[in-house]
Order: C-alpha cells, then structure tokens, then sequence
C-alpha cells in the first residue's frame, strides 16, 4: 500500500509527542500564527519553534511569512499517508496479531468444544 | 472526494507464538475466541460477529462507531487444513460502499512448543478508504489509534 515508507517515519515520529499532537489538533481545524499555536502551550515560544521543525521536517506541516506573521497549516497529504497506513490492512492485522499473541500468552482462549455452526 | 481509483497491494506479516499451532488455528477456527482479538477498535461496537468455519463457508462482521458508519467485512473460507493453513477471502464495505477486496493466507509451522505465524494478504483498495472526505475526523481517529499503538 505505502511505497515510501520513510516519509511515514518521520510522521509517526512527529506524532509520537503529545504536544505535537496537540498542535496537529489544532492545526487540523484549519491555518494558524505560529503565535496563536504557542499561546495555549505551557512552553516558551522557542520551544514551540523546536517543535513545529519536527512537524515540518515530517511533511506535516507547513509554514510561510506573509509580513510579519508566520502561518501555519496541515499538509493534509501527509497525514493522509498516515491515515491510510492505519486504515490499511496491513496495520489492523498487525493490531490483531498483537491482541492474539496476548491472548495465547495467558491462558484465556476458549477450551477445545464442539464447533458451533452458526 | 476522490474518483474512481484502485491500488492493489501485497504484504506479508509473519509472527512467533508461545502456543501450539492446534491452538492457533483455534483462535481462527472458534468463534468465541476469535471475537477476543479479531476487533478492530475497542471502542466500536460489535453489531454482528457470524462464523460458518469449514471450506465454502462464510463469516460476517459488522462493526462502527457509535451512530458512526458501519463497517462491514464479509468473509468467505476457501481452504481449510487444520493445525496448518487457512485461506480466504473478503471485502470491506464502509456503509455500501465497497473499499477493499483482499484473499489472506495463514500458514502455521510448529517450532519447538511454539507457532510460527505466516500472513499474506493480496488486495485491491478501491476509490481511497476514505469516502466520508471528515477530514477532521479522521485527523482525530488517526491520533486516537496513535496514542493507542503507542501505549
């Protein structure tokens, strides 16, 4: 399904941080100042500068100056590569089998019976 | 909202179990364990889970949100070799739209007290996943399964 999966890397990796998170949030409800962004963060503008580079690295995000205000917004192909990579196959599996190796690892499965026909 | 559109994809998943291969197979093959892993979001609810597991038979899944859109996988077993292989096919429908057409493979190999687990999924993803065009919604699914896989 995915026939570049590095970029994804670094998407998954942009999102593994609850405040970059919180600014894709955000930011998925439409273009914002970088100013805006930070105000709702406990964290210095700096801080927030880091992180938003993290997000643009990813593909995430972008940003441009229109005079003096930097604006921010989701690059939605981007997070529709990440989407897709949850909506595929290939991860629902992966979350099954995580489940299913769980189950085998205790002792929870259902005994041998008499299949039921349904 | 995107056009017509088909992409065809193959992967292939391969998992070690600290189980024998006869209760491996039996996660698949009895319904009542199969409804322990086989959910996709925990959240959902389960409005259908049926299981006819013997070559020809059929196995239906019916799944969503609360009052979100349903998610429908309608299954069909075309080879069963117990304790070794399992092959079948299926199609996911989103409300009546159909998304994906896939055929799975399970292959089980006992290795030692334990299974190894062979998946190959070939499929065919039709018109993108996402026909709902939420945007939003889906950013705030996707984080949702984040924190989750994450956790």
């Amino acid at each position: 399904m995915l026939n570049n999966t590095r970029p994804l890397d670094l998407v998954f990796q942009a999102l593994s941080d609850p405040t970059r998170r919180v600014m894709v949030e955000r930011l998925s409800r439409g273009p914002i100042s970088v100013s805006d962004l930070a105000r709702p963060l406990p964290m210095s503008l700096p801080a927030v500068m880091q992180h938003l580079q993290v997000l643009e690295a990813s593909g995430l995000v972008r940003s441009e100056k229109t005079g003096r205000v930097r604006v921010c917004r989701i690059d939605a192909k981007a997070l529709e590569s990440a989407e897709d990579w949850f909506a595929g196959r290939r991860a629902s599996w992966e979350q099954r089998f995580d489940r299913l190796g769980e189950l085998l690892a205790g002792d929870d499965d259902t005994p041998p019976r008499a299949r039921r026909k349904t | 909202m995107s056009g017509r559109s088909t992409q065809h994809d193959t992967f292939t998943i391969e998992r070690r179990f600290p189980a024998a291969p006869e209760r491996v197979f039996r996660a698949f093959a009895d319904l009542d364990t199969k409804k322990k892993w086989f959910g996709c979001v925990p959240d959902w609810e389960v409005a259908e889970h049926t299981l006819d597991f013997r070559i020809g038979g059929r196995e239906v899944v019916r799944v969503g949100p609360r009052g979100g859109t349903e998610h429908r996988n309608d299954t069909v077993y075309h080879d069963i070799v117990p304790n070794e292989r399992i092959v079948w096919s299926y199609t996911m429908r989103l409300g009546d739209k159909p998304i994906s057409v896939s055929l799975s493979t399970v292959e089980l190999h006992g290795e030692g007290t334990g299974t190894r687990l062979l998946f190959t999924e070939q499929g065919v993803y039709l018109d993108g996943h996402d026909g709902t065009g939420e945007r939003q919604r889906g950013t705030e699914d996707l984080l949702t399964n984040l924190e989750r896989a994450l956790s």
